[in-house]
């Protein structure tokens, strides 16, 4: 069975709930090989390998963590070179879409993003689903040419235990000098917030407009659930809220098990980032605000209200 | 300091985006303009010839006659010539194959030189994200993505990035491809004077031949991807929606319990 390369999305060591999904998904195509580049590997072993990883190739090389996705593009062409795997599994957020993208052109190979789905097709090369235009379209593409690139949504599959053996292999790869050229220089820590990641998290509770810049309820609502915390671009453009927790066409595009949209109206620039929520919950005092033809359950009322006394109620019925 | 931005003439959003049953390509023909992300480089483009005092902005696009309006804006809001890359083989690109066509229109147009090329962090339709990384593996410059900040002097480019754990400082030399997010600046309105200015700006129109790019190399038949299927979601159906008279809250609660959520 041939391989399958998943590039390891981790810091340090500390690895990120994509990985495992994208292992799992591995398994449909042939035999998950993780790439674990820079410091850290001992650490993300054993998880490598729960999740079905034959091998773990471990590129333990300074320069990968120094510089941007040109070196890590590098080190998965002499992969690809060395194992001709049967596709190349990259999580689908900024890094690795680029890196998927530097990789396409080096090997000669077609790249899909955002893809919500992977499947081995009935020549048994990967197809993979998509979702577009605002999630109105649902799109079946495949890759023609070289070796398949996906890179696949956070949570787009429920991760699945398949114990193999993970054996580590170090490989000697060469990162040219032209890879070095953009370089962080300094890094500031966000906050750490306690809550969830935005793209990962099962629930994601997000404030608009009608917060009129404060978040509190959204923040106690998000944190009773144990949920991530999303903006609409109102809110961030207005300074309320984080660029990086803005969820819409221009944020993050998130598809959690329940989206809760608090003073949101619910535009087609925030629909993009959100309409693929299994369930969705909105709280408005507009109703006719275009957020409620997508809604599972709505609320016309203030957020300043029905917020409170819904996190109220969830730690009653939490206990 | 000369800059280049590549803009793209995309379908407008609030206009009823689709495919084309005939080769699963996107429709092009609703309303179309200059995405809007792409604003935010064109504008960062122009501040930064401004405060140099010299200097000259090019926007570059890749796309059907009609992608002349994204260009005609571009030159509104200020920009001081455009190309146009227009030529029926390209019909049909997927991102390897525009970025390739990108590349070499960039390098003409700078005379294989260029010193700082701009773009927005990904279009409005197909939202990958990918072509200036793409972009810049071709053109062999440092890829500086993703900027809320950019600082050019002294022969570099420093951008700030917020990302989800950090924020960022990100130094390259010059030259460079930069793209910017939405957070970099407010993009002008195309005054009065800058509309009539416009039209008298120069506008080159290049074909693949001009450009020596073998039209085998892109559209639809050299895609290295092809879209299989397209299918329309059905519209969500619209749930229970109660107004709040008092107990909006715990009603709430109710249907996350009910549906398992707590």
């Amino acid at each position: 069975m041939a391989e399958v390369l998943v590039l390891a999305d981790h810091a340090g060591g500390r690895l990120r709930k994509a990985t495992a999904e994208l292992l799992t998904l591995a398994r449909r195509l042939g035999e998950p090989s993780a790439v674990h580049i820079g410091p850290g590997a001992e650490t993300a072993q054993k998880t490598y390998a729960k999740y079905g990883a034959h091998k773990v190739y471990v590129v333990d090389d300074a320069d990968a963590a120094t510089y941007l996705v040109a070196p890590q593009a590098e080190v998965l062409a002499q992969l690809i070179e060395k194992t001709s795997p049967a596709a190349v599994l990259i999580p689908s957020n900024a890094a690795g879409k680029e890196i998927a993208a530097r990789l396409a052109i080096k090997a000669g190979s077609g790249m899909i993003t955002d893809a919500v789905d992977v499947r081995a097709g009935e020549d048994g090369t990967p197809e993979t689903t998509q979702s577009v235009f605002a999630g109105s379209y649902t799109v079946t593409a495949k890759v023609t040419t070289g070796t398949p690139i996906i890179c696949v949504k956070p949570n787009s599959a429920s991760i699945e235990a398949a114990p193999e053996a993970g054996a580590v292999e170090a490989v000697e790869v060469s990162v040219s000098d032209a890879a070095k050229a953009a370089r962080i220089t300094d890094s500031q820590p966000k906050k750490a917030t306690g809550r969830p990641e935005l793209t990962e998290a099962a629930i994601v509770v997000s404030g608009g407009r009608g917060t009129g810049g404060d978040f509190s309820p959204v923040e106690e609502f998000a944190d009773s659930l144990g949920a991530a915390v999303g903006a609409s671009r109102a809110a961030v453009d207005a300074g309320w809220y984080p660029h990086s927790n803005q969820v819409g066409q221009t944020g993050k595009q998130v598809s959690p098990q329940l989206y809760v949209a608090a003073g949101i109206s619910g535009a087609i620039q925030h629909r993009a980032g959100m309409q693929t929520s299994k369930t969705i919950v909105a709280v408005n005092k507009d109703e006719e605000a275009p957020i409620f033809e997508l809604v599972d359950f709505g609320v016309v009322g203030d957020l300043f209200s029905v917020l409170p006394q819904a996190t109220t109620e969830v730690k009653k019925r939490k206990g | 300091m000369n800059i280049v931005v590549c803009v793209k003439y995309v379908p407008d959003a609030q206009s009823d985006r689709t495919f084309q049953e005939s080769d699963n390509t996107v429709d092009r023909a609703v309303d179309g303009l200059l995405s809007e992300l792409d604003e935010y480089a064109v504008e960062e483009a122009l501040k930064i010839v401004e405060a140099a005092g010299d200097g000259e902005v090019t926007v570059v696009t890749v796309g059907p006659e009609a992608a002349a309006d994204a260009l005609k804006k571009a030159l509104q809001m200020g920009a001081h010539k455009a190309v146009h890359v227009q030529d029926e083989a390209i019909h049909g690109s997927d991102a390897v194959g525009t970025s390739l066509v990108l590349a070499k229109a960039v390098e003409k147009a700078t005379d294989g030189s260029p010193e700082l090329v701009l773009t927005g962090m990904s279009s409005t339709d197909g939202v990958m994200g990918v072509v200036p990384a793409m972009l810049a593996e071709r053109l062999g410059l440092p890829q500086v993505t993703y900027a809320s900040e950019l600082t050019v002097g002294d022969g570099r480019v420093t951008i700030r990035r917020d990302g989800d754990v950090a924020s960022e400082t990100i130094e390259a030399a010059l030259p460079a491809l930069v793209s910017v997010t939405d957070q970099i600046n407010e993009p002008r309105y195309p005054s009065f004077k800058g509309i009539m200015a416009a039209k008298k700006k120069p506008v080159e129109t290049w074909s693949l031949a001009d450009l020596g790019v073998d039209a085998g190399d892109v559209g639809l038949g050299a895609a290295w991807t092809s879209v299989v299927a397209f299918a329309k979601r059905p519209p969500r159906e619209q749930g229970q929606i109660v107004t709040d008279e008092g107990e909006g809250g715990a009603k709430l609660a109710e249907f996350l319990s009910a549906q398992k959520f707590l």
